[in-house]
């Protein structure tokens, strides 16, 4: 059997949603039999290998590369499915939109009470931020969507397994939160 | 090799880039620049991400600050979690020793139970490949499941011990991944005798399991001992929280700092004082501060945090297996504090050994089960909370105003104070890898697991808020630069 392949990328998330993958456990052992991983960060492939038959999303875009990475993952995923509240709607970093930016910047690089000699970072090597942080939908086509912040394990692996095996996702109402 | 590795040409200088650095939690960058006889010139860990948390919650009301700011990381939530609540709890008007004891042994069993599934996660799922494969080995090997499959065994104890300790927060704060538990002043709930009477079922395996984990870091450490002392290791200060007498304790303590020697720069500092011991400063090109101890300034006032330094700091470790463990550690390098880097690996499986001990400690009390919960006292306008984090040290410090809006917030995460330590060992390996080698995928690993022998965690580290990088500037052949161009940042 040819396995399925999945790749993975948090952009502007906290990495919870990748903690609730794992937190699948054991099943973790099942899983690879049913999928071989491309890019993602648990393991080291740092570009895509090759086209994937599903793209997990975690976080909104707040910045440039942001962007390039969810259309990389368009272009290279049959399906793309946003996971957990930061990637359907930009959540808790989208609390900056509305907010000047220069006064973000003023309280972390030049008013913090332990800062010292502040400044503002202005690397060429630092990604250039957006106006606003951004739902994954607004940038690309989105397939899937699944709520939480996180979305519990047990809802991953539902819907994991029901979009490669093709069989109907069991999500009884209990496993669909909006937190 | 092009496949992961960009190369610019400029002023003769080659440019290599690892991005993004992966198997660490969150998001960063590696650029090493080479001159054209393959020497290194130059290295750099960029953190390129940036949030905002200490702008825009203000505004928020204080109590929203645990359940929220949580959110910058979701790979050990609960010290957020913790840390502001501890400074809530100031706000409410209750002490760190005023707090019920019912409170505090929930909040303590939580942060063990983080303990213990944050360590296991870093050491299995995301550094056992390194140490068990070869830091040169194949890219497709290096990942848990490849791991899972030559060696199920140790796989299946990683995995089984994470899964505990996410039981023991779900159990405690309600959820795995950004729980309640915690709210000023105390905690919401009881541990159900159900889940405590299952915890102390497995409780044992977990020990025995954990043990079993220093001994295959001692295993791996003893196949090559000098390579493995010697690999991108450098002297440096230490700095944690250390309990009553000197314990090892990650839940609460005073501030204490010791040079590469042993000898105390800081002791018994109140943490809320934190401001007059520690300083931050900012470099252009990374959006992760560079904390300092103003003591020493900006120069030699970097130290590192986590669990090699916690493991330098303190006196003993009150648990009796782990305290077995340290003896040896400390025996190692003759009672001097440990400067090598992947002995960060040693000391954090002896603190996942001893998370499970306190766990199984504190799963015979009954206060956890019954008793008072939440206290009030006499509110103030300001608190600071200090944990030990998984990856070190955390400072939360918060202001509030009469309307019980948080109007400054100002966050100093593990990973930020590891930031120049990072560098050093990113600085250190390619130094002792790349130099006038023919760079390959494996060589630029060897990088990574300098970095992820600090366990970063990015995405905590990313919680400022950075300008776009719209500064051009000219070089002559020098460096020197001869002409720059720069836009404000209006939003
Ligand atoms: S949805 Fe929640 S858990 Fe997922 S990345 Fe965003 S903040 Fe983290």
């Amino acid at each position: 059997m040819v396995k399925a392949k999945i790749a993975t990328t948090s952009l502007a998330g906290c990495f919870g949603c990748h903690m609730s993958i794992l937190d699948i456990d054991e099943r973790i052992l099942k899983l690879a039999e049913l999928v071989e991983f491309d890019k993602s960060p648990i393991n080291d492939i740092k570009r895509f290998s090759g086209q994937c038959d599903v793209g997990l999303i975690e976080g909104g875009c707040c910045n440039h590369e942001n962007v390039e990475v969810l259309r990389a993952f368009r272009k290279r995923c049959n399906i793309l499915v946003s996971v957990g509240e930061c990637a359907l709607m930009g959540g808790l970093p989208a609390l900056r939109n509305g907010i000047p930016m220069t006064e973000c910047l003023k309280e972390a690089y030049l008013d913090g009470p332990s800062v010292v000699d502040g400044s503002i970072p202005n690397d060429p090597e630092l990604p250039l931020i957006l106006d606003k942080v951004y739902p994954c939908h607004e940038v690309v086509k989105i397939d899937y969507f699944l709520p939480g912040c996180p979305p519990s394990a047990d809802l991953i692996w539902e819907s994991l397994v029901g979009l490669l095996t093709g069989r109907e996702a069991d999500l009884p109402y209990e496993l669909i939160k909006y937190d | 090799m092009n496949e992961f590795v960009s190369r610019i040409r400029e002023r003769n200088m080659k440019k290599l880039v690892i991005d993004p650095v992966t198997r660490v939690e969150g998001h960063g960058k590696v650029t090493i620049i080479m001159d054209d006889q393959g020497r290194v010139d130059r290295t750099r860990l960029h953190i390129v991400e940036f949030r905002g948390f200490e702008r825009f919650i203000q505004g928020r009301p204080y109590w929203e600050a645990p359940v929220v700011v949580q959110r910058l990381c979701g790979i050990c939530p609960v010290s957020h979690h913790l840390a502001a609540a501890k400074a809530m709890d100031l706000v409410v008007g209750v002490g760190p020793e005023e707090l019920s004891p019912t409170a505090e042994k929930m909040r303590r069993l939580m942060h063990y139970g983080q303990m213990l599934q944050s360590h296991a996660l870093h050491f299995f799922h995301l550094c056992s490949p390194d140490l068990l494969f070869g830091f040169d080995s194949p890219v497709l090997k290096r990942n848990v499941l490849a791991v899972a499959q030559e060696f199920p065994e140790i796989a299946k104890q990683g995995i089984f011990m994470r899964r505990f300790g996410q039981e023991i927060i779900r159990a405690t704060a309600g959820k795995k991944i950004h729980g309640t538990g915690a709210i000023p002043g105390g905690i919401n709930k009881h541990l159900e005798t159900a889940d405590r009477d299952a915890f102390r079922k497995d409780i044992e395996q977990m020990i025995e399991w954990a043990a079993a984990a220093v001994g295959l870091v001692k295993q791996v450490h003893g196949k090559n001992p000098t390579y493995f002392d010697n690999f991108g290791s450098f002297p440096s200060n230490h700095l944690s929280l250390v309990g009553k007498d000197g314990a090892l304790d990650f839940y609460h303590g005073t501030l204490r700092a010791i040079d590469d020697q042993g000898h105390k720069i800081i002791d018994q500092v109140d943490y809320t004082d934190y401001l007059r011991h520690i300083g931050e400063e900012v470099r252009s090109w990374s959006y992760m501060k560079f904390p300092f101890l103003r003591k020493l300034g900006k120069k030699l006032g970097w130290y590192r945090v986590g669990p090699l330094a916690r493991l330098n700091t303190c006196d003993f470790i009150p648990s009796p297996l782990a305290q077995k463990e340290f003896e040896q550690f400390r025996a190692y390098t003759n009672g001097k504090p440990n400067n090598f880097t992947l002995h960060y690996h040693w000391a954090r499986m002896i603190e996942m050994l001893h998370s499970a001990e306190v766990i199984k400690q504190l799963l015979a009390d009954k206060d956890l089960t019954a008793g008072e919960l939440l206290r009030r006292g006499k509110k103030r306008g300001e608190g600071v909370g200090v944990v030990e984090a998984p990856r070190g040290t955390l400072i939360h410090h918060y202001k509030v105003n009469e309307n019980d809006q948080i109007k400054m917030c100002n966050l100093i995460v593990s990973t930020t104070h590891n930031n120049e330590p990072m560098n050093q060992a990113v600085a250190r390996v390619a130094g002792q890898y790349l130099d006038r080698q023919q760079i390959t995928e494996g060589l630029l690993n060897h990088i990574e697991v300098g970095i992820r022998a600090y366990d970063p965690c990015l995405s905590c580290a990313t919680h400022a808020l950075g300008q776009m990088p719209l500064q051009v500037e000219l070089e002559n052949s020098r460096g020197e630069v001869i002409q720059r161009a720069e836009r404000g940042s209006g939003a």
